[in-house]
């Protein structure tokens, strides 16, 4: 941690070494459109960045900050100023064919700092790449396109982060490519990376928890199963239509060995997804939206509390109301946006009474932005959400507003 | 001009959000709707420790990272007491043992709780041949602390064990000799070293601290320095939970507020109630009971209606699971409070799981099941008119 600190300090002092020492000329921004993206597969090298010269060292970011103010069934905690993330990117093309990307989070005020992502590209042919580092793994679209100043909603989706371990990263190696022809793009990813533990069904959550595997940071060295996960998906798009995105990850999440004794048998996690986005042509209407299914080896002889099916997933809904010159930006946007949620955590009844397991929440949260550049977002979200408990009771009620600004920089 | 109008109009705007935010946030579900929460009048410092018992009992939950197991029932106090009311048959216990009052003879092989669950790799628990066994559904919580004050002298001046009064009601208390951990109660009265227990379907707990002791060691595996047996291995160990932690939990039983009567204006539900009377059901239902001293204020000497008598009483063959603790018979069951009987759907996943298991469905149900001293008043309620049976049932749900 103290290492990924340092290295992070002095970065920044690098950086603004260097800036004092140019002509702030040669600081050439290349911005980028976020509103027109390529595929999913790209978005770790679809953003902004800023060329120093004739470097070939690019260097972007972003943050998020925001004010909260949510009750749950009439008790809050209040009025909630949050600076959630802040992200650094530093990007190279070492040499020919060979690129390298790394994206460093700082979350909630530096209380977690995190290398999201940090792999070498070897290009031997569009149809065939090699990524080894560390990877972002491929399943569904948010966990690869999850910066903040993208989306139009403060907060990330619930089923990408509560039921997928969005920004779910591992070290890996693997293969991607992408083939062209007219308005189709057709691409593939396939990677062996670190995978889950015990945690995703031994967590203080008290339901099988995907992102319970997130706390171990030893995953980084060593893998709990000993065996690696498998994420592979498959993306087609046409530019006219929409962008579909099929994904799976799965392996053996448990430990079934230990110094050569056998201590369990083997469990595994498997998680189908589908991504869909596509813009209405007629109204410029775009829309977004992911679904999981997730499939966990539970014991029977383990407690009911822990599912062994969960499914979920969000549809957003974004509308350009307004695009003009507003405040001396031009091309100034104003966006009218809905996210509508589903997650259930514990998918199946009671082997006991055949009653429906509840574990369940569904939310919807309309949305105004404001972006005055592509790159820059200013929110207001509504959320009105219900939770069950297991057993189906009254839901809980949760709703508030949410304010806040997202940029890359 | 016209730019800044706008920047401030939406500052005004953002502003006015803020202000607006707690307005159009959920409300509160009405206090008698709830189970949960404080009594009243509780100060600062009550308070905190109330929320902090609330948090070990409600929020924590344990993996095998802070104790859980190796074997268990449920991996957190609230996984068994959704919003402090009746439990569900999901995490309903086993408890096995005799059929007589000789003590369980199955403590070396596990006894007397089975725990059905188990970690990955591990086994659960199987009853041993010979045993016999009940299962239990977790009660509700609230009020517990208005129970543990009635003084000993007045569950007695309750108690009728010979039936003296010809009445066909005979509850008796259950005698047992309580654990070293337990100090008793100053006025507690005394049967040859054996004390009146009061909570538990045959109330074979003398006061919170020991329900909590034994719920934790017994439904979620974890030791203490009360109880340091490991229910897996059967060997003391390190607690597993600080002292501090347990009286935290037993200060938020103590101090949960007793559940709030809802339209008890209403004329049918006046109606039922005395039709309650009337059928003979408050022989063992007690309406009010008092509290004795406490030093927390709001509890001591007060007055309040929980609908028990804290005795046991038998409830005949149909509900007999030759099963028991303490000196209670096997067909003999501790009267279950029926306060906060209405709201039971509201933790049980929307429907009822009464009794002692969680057989009936239906407060009707309940009734039906009622044998051996509480046949006389189901064969009243049975013979009340269609319209005086339902307003009975609507009393009880008022509570």
């Amino acid at each position: 941690m103290t290492k990924i600190f340092s290295i992070a300090v002095t970065s920044l002092f690098f950086c603004c070494h260097v800036q004092a020492q140019i002509d702030p000329s040669l600081l050439k921004q290349v911005p980028k459109d976020t509103v027109k993206q390529t595929m999913n597969m790209d978005a770790v090298y679809n953003r902004p960045f800023v060329a120093v010269g004739k470097l070939p060292v690019s260097l972007g970011g972003y943050m998020e900050t925001n004010w909260q103010h949510l009750s749950t069934d009439g008790i809050s905690e209040g009025h909630q100023f949050q600076f959630r993330r802040m992200t650094l990117f530093v990007s190279s093309t070492i040499g020919k064919r060979l690129k390298f990307l790394s994206e460093i989070e700082f979350e909630d005020g530096a209380k977690e700092i995190a290398i999201e992502f940090a792999a070498l590209d070897i290009e031997l042919n569009p149809l065939l790449n090699i990524r080894a580092g560390m990877i972002l793994n491929p399943i569904g679209a948010f966990n690869q396109n999850h910066d903040g100043p993208k989306w139009e909603f403060i907060d990330r989706p619930i089923s990408a982060t509560q039921l997928l371990p969005a920004t779910w990263s591992n070290a890996g190696v693997g293969l991607y490519g992408k083939h062209y022809s007219n308005n189709w793009m057709f691409g593939y990813e396939a990677y062996f990376s670190g995978s889950f533990d015990n945690s995703i069904i031994d967590n203080a959550e008290n339901k099988t928890f995907l992102p319970a595997a997130k706390n171990n940071s030893e995953r980084f060295e060593e893998i709990n199963s000993g065996l690696p996960l498998f994420t592979g998906k498959l993306a087609v798009k046409n530019n006219k239509i929409a962008e579909l995105g099929l994904s799976y990850m799965g392996g053996v999440y448990n430990k079934f060995q230990d110094d050569g004794l056998r201590i369990d048998d083997k469990r595994r996690v498997d998680v189908f997804a589908i991504d869909f986005n596509t813009r209405l042509p007629q109204f410029n209407t775009f829309i977004t939206g992911e679904w999981a299914w997730i499939k966990v080896n539970v014991p029977s002889t383990f407690t009911e509390q822990f599912g062994n099916k969960q499914q979920g997933g969000f549809v957003d809904i974004v509308q350009p109301m307004l695009k003009k010159r507003m405040l001396g930006w031009e091309k100034a946007t104003i966006n009218l946006a809905c996210r509508f949620e589903y997650v259930d955590w514990n998918a199946g009844k009671f082997t006991g009474t055949g009653g429906n397991i509840a574990e369940d929440l569904w939310s919807i949260m309309p949305a105004i932005s404001f972006r005055p550049t592509a790159q820059t977002v200013f929110r207001v979200n509504y959320r009105h959400l219900r939770q069950q408990d297991i057993l189906g009771n009254p839901p809980a009620k949760t709703g508030g507003f949410s304010i806040g600004l997202s940029t890359y920089f | 001009m016209k730019k800044y109008s706008i920047v401030i109009a939406g500052l005004v705007a953002i502003i006015a959000i803020a202000q607006a935010c707690s307005k159009l946030a959920p409300g509160a579900p009405p206090d008698d709707e709830l189970l949960d929460g404080p009594v009243g009048g509780l100060s600062y410092e009550q308070n905190r420790r109330f929320l902090a018992g609330d948090i070990a009992f409600n929020d924590e939950v344990f993996t095998t990272a802070n104790g859980l197991g190796s074997v268990f029932v449920a991996t957190s106090c609230g996984s068994c007491h959704a919003g402090d009311g009746k439990g569900h048959p999901f995490t309903t216990l086993t408890r096995f043992g005799q059929k007589d009052s000789s003590g369980n003879q199955f403590l070396h092989l596990g006894g007397p709780q089975l725990q059905n669950r188990a970690l990955p790799g591990y086994v659960p628990e199987q009853i041993p041949a010979g045993a016999t066994f009940s299962k239990f559904t977790p009660p509700a919580n609230t009020g517990l602390g208005f129970l543990e004050l009635v003084p000993d002298a007045d569950i007695l001046a309750m108690a009728d064990p010979a039936d003296a009064n010809g009445d066909g009601i005979s509850g008796s208390p259950n005698w047992i000799a309580p654990p070293s951990f337990i100090s008793v109660n100053a006025n507690a009265i005394s049967q040859n070293g054996r004390y009146i227990h009061r909570f538990g379907k045959k109330a074979a707990a003398y006061n919170l601290l020991h329900q909590t002791v034994n719920a934790y060691n017994q439904d979620i595996g974890i030791t203490s320095s009360f109880e340091a047996k490991d229910v897996y291995t059967g060997v003391d160990i390190d607690p597993e939970v600080p002292d501090q932690t347990i009286h935290n939990v037993v200060f938020y039983l103590q101090t949960l507020k007793a559940p709030i009567q809802r339209n008890q204006n209403d004329a049918e539900v006046i109606q039922g109630r005395n039709l309650f009377v009337q059928a003979g059901c408050e022989s063992c239902h007690k309406q009010t009971l008092q509290t004795g001293f406490s030093a927390i204020t709001q509890l001591s000497y007060k007055t309040f209606h929980p609908y028990t008598d804290l005795l046991l009483h038998d409830m005949g063959v149909g509900l007999d699971d030759r099963y028991t603790e303490g000196n209670a018979k096997t067909s003999e069951w501790r009267t279950p409070p029926l306060w906060g009987l209405g709201l039971s759907p509201n933790s049980q996943g929307g429907q009822y799981f009464l009794l002692h298991d969680g057989r009936a469905k239906s407060i009707e149900a309940a009734i039906q099941l009622h044998g051996g001293e509480g046949e006389a008043s189901k064969n009243r309620f049975n013979q009340l008119a269609a319209e005086e049976r339902n307003a009975l049932v609507k009393f009880l749900k008022s509570l």
